[in-house]
């Protein structure tokens, strides 16, 4: 995974709550076994609409997408984060994200940056009127800034920490192969197998 | 750093405020998700998430190749196949089920969750196996899912199995990739809420309408952080199959997990089962389950208190599963909303629902009734269509189709003859699989097409892209087949 300091790109304006994962990516896509090329997907219901903000030229090359609260929630699909990446996504705001999508979100490398809704109104507004403003999220000093606003944004420690080495958690937790092997011998015999 | 004051900041304040600490107290007495959580814990170190281990990981087709690819990459076995187990529910057919799938990018999905699992060694129940069915169905009735047992599935419904006292919880592909190399996942301790169901159901009310009521009460993001612990005489009182119902949608209240804390019903449920332990195994096991409840003097980071006896049918109006009321009520307008968002939110439910404000909900009319998923596709749900749709014909023009959870529940409904009360009303009689309730296979709604369902997600174009859906109990959804509108069973007299 490629390490995440600090992201300047222009935003699309998402001004829709409760974006579940079925719409940022519908289960028709899920079939296929890669993980790219999911980019098509992305919003599909929503970009057959010529008016959605997706389609709109001015906000054509976008890398931050400022959503509405409780963005992510529902199905567990890591699709959706792929598809957002796919699009050319690297950042998210909302002021409140699922914990699933959330989680996902943090092992693909897309940043999920939490900020309040005021936050986010006060960023509609402006790249409403300028879809030229230029938007920097920076990880390291957990801030968003754009024109004259300059906001703090919530995001664990430990994601925060993992997003800027770029680690992948797998090689970390094999670090600790002793200890796991140490737990599974105390494990009690009554617990289940598969097979 | 900032967290660390903040917590800081947070002793001190309730430290003052009770003259106590509740941290003293929680070092004292435990939630049972706490226990769970605590019985876990490969590692733990300050500043990092715990390392927890699995007790079971259950996989399917559909957020599983891309994982599987992963380890190839890398080189790296499944560590425990004999903690994993595979079946095939999201994207497979419920209808011709003994013929290739006709969808080739469906078909090459499933086949690639075949090869996985013969090239890792994970045992796979396929379409055709006695054993197949829906992840979460199939886990409880083989006695795999036990108390106190930490169970993931690429899945945000694994929820259900927190039923059990288990600890259980959705995760993404990264994730289902990290369970298979190491058998753990490092994670956040959530919070925990206490749901109160107190009191005693009305006829006709079932664990469907409970937790659509707690959803519309706390909202689709109230859980949000949370592990949801059901609690109350009105929980102890269903049976499995309810509280399994409940805990499935605690994702949809935001929560990542729901628990019930084991009792006799439970370990009546778990007795005999294929995999449930025996002989002076089930007594060690017995013993440790019921060590599993919340201590009195624990302390939950949130309360919600809900009287059972004030509940009636509950069905969903609008594109996310907060958005319910009962039965008896109208079509919200947006000039009820609390705050502008939440107004934007019911005009934009409003206008893809196709809804007036003010409609009573009873007048709504459904094209298309669906009785099935991890949510309501077991045995108890058919016995309570079937008992409604006994003797009686489905409305002119009605689609009902009948999807059993797993194949035993297929079997088993057909042994009592539910099957063919289904098929006398009119039913589709169907295969087990996810079905309708996400539309990843055949089985969708078409443009505008309306449907009740006892599924879990009436989002825009869940069931089928343009498709509307209402949210509804098994019960309601047989009055609903007979009606033509949205009905309950007491419409019928």
């Amino acid at each position: 995974m490629e390490p995440f300091v600090r992201h300047t790109g222009t935003a699309a304006p998402l001004r829709r709550s409760n974006v579940d994962t079925d719409q940022i990516i519908p289960a028709e896509y899920l079939k296929r076994i890669t993980r790219d090329g999911f980019e098509d997907g992305l919003f599909s219901a929503w970009r057959k609409d010529p008016e959605f903000v997706l389609n709109k030229p001015e906000y054509e090359g976008v890398s931050i997408l400022v959503a509405g609260p409780d963005f992510g929630t529902g199905s567990s699909r890591e699709h959706a984060v792929w598809a957002l990446q796919n699009y050319g996504f690297a950042v998210v705001l909302s002021s409140r994200f699922a914990d699933i999508f959330r989680g996902n979100s943090g092992k693909g490398g897309l940043l999920t940056a939490q900020v309040d809704q005021e936050v986010i109104e006060r960023l509609w507004d402006m790249i409403e009127a300028d879809p030229t403003t230029e938007v920097t999220v920076d990880l390291d000093a957990r801030t968003v800034t754009a024109q004259d606003l300059q906001a703090d944004f919530d995001v664990d420690d430990y994601v925060r920490w993992r997003l800027m080495e770029g680690l992948d958690d797998i090689g970390i937790t094999l670090q600790y192969a002793d200890e796991i092997s140490e737990f599974e011998s105390a494990r009690p015999a009554f617990k289940p197998v598969t097979q | 750093m900032l967290a660390r004051v903040d917590f800081a900041l947070a002793l001190i304040i309730t430290s003052t405020a009770t003259g106590n600490t509740r941290y003293l107290e929680a070092s004292v007495g435990r939630t049972l998700a706490e226990k769970v959580w605590s019985d876990h814990i490969v590692r733990s170190a300050e500043g990092e998430p715990d390392l927890l281990y699995i007790d079971l990981h259950l996989v399917h087709e559909v957020t599983s190749p891309q994982a599987f690819d992963g380890l190839r990459n890398a080189g790296r076995p499944v560590r425990r196949p004999d903690l994993t187990l595979a079946t095939e529910d999201h994207n497979i057919p419920t209808i011709d089920v003994d013929k290739p799938i006709a969808d080739p990018v469906s078909r090459a999905q499933v086949e690639a969750l075949r090869k996985n699992c013969a090239d890792f060694g994970v045992p796979l129940y396929s379409l055709g196996n006695i054993e197949q069915g829906i992840v979460h169905v199939v886990g409880p009735q083989l006695g795999l899912t036990q108390p106190g047992m930490t169970i993931v599935c690429g899945d945000s419904h694994t929820s259900t199995h927190g039923a059990f006292g288990a600890l259980a919880f959705g995760i993404g592909t990264s994730e289902v990739e990290h369970v298979l190399a190491t058998q753990t996942l490092p994670l956040k301790p959530f919070k925990t809420m206490a749901i109160n169901v107190e009191g005693e159901l009305p006829e006709g009310v079932s664990a469907k309408d409970i937790i659509l009521a707690v959803i519309a009460k706390i909202g689709t993001g109230g859980g949000q952080g949370y592990v949801l612990e059901y609690r109350g005489s009105a929980i102890r009182s269903l049976s499995m199959e309810g509280r399994m119902t409940i805990c499935n949608m605690s994702i949809e209240a935001g929560a990542r997990a729901g628990m019930v804390a084991p009792d006799e019903t439970t370990f009546d449920y778990v007795q005999g089962r294929e995999h449930a332990p025996s002989g002076d195994e089930w007594d060690a096991a017995v013993a440790y389950w019921r060590t599993l409840f919340t201590d009195d003097d624990a302390v939950f980071d949130a309360e919600v208190t809900i009287d059972a006896s004030t509940l009636s049918p509950f069905v969903t109006w609008g594109t996310n599963p907060g958005q319910g009321l009962p039965l008896s009520a109208s079509v919200p307008s947006p000039d009820d909303a609390k705050d502008e968002v939440d107004k934007v939110a019911i005009e934009r439910a409003l206008e893809y629902m196709d809804l007036t404000p003010g409609t009573p909900l009873r007048d709504i009319p459904i094209d298309t009734v669906f009785i099935g998923s991890c949510t309501n596709g077991r045995i108890e749900d058919l016995r309570v269509a079937a008992d409604i749709l006994q003797g009686q014909q489905i409305a002119e023009g009605m689609r009902l189709m009948v999807v059993p959870g797993s194949a035993r529940v297929r079997l088993h409904a057909e042994a009592e003859g539910l099957d063919q009360i289904f098929i006398n009303a009119g039913a589709e009689w169907r295969g087990a699989g996810c079905s309708m309730c996400l539309g990843m296979n055949p089985d969708k709604l078409t443009p505008g097409e309306r449907s009740a369902s006892t599924s879990n997600r009436n989002f825009e174009g869940r069931q089928g892209p343009g498709g509307r859906t209402h949210l509804v109990s098994p019960a309601v959804a047989a009055a609903t087949a007979i009606t033509g509108h949205l009905a309950s069973p007491a419409d019928l007299a």
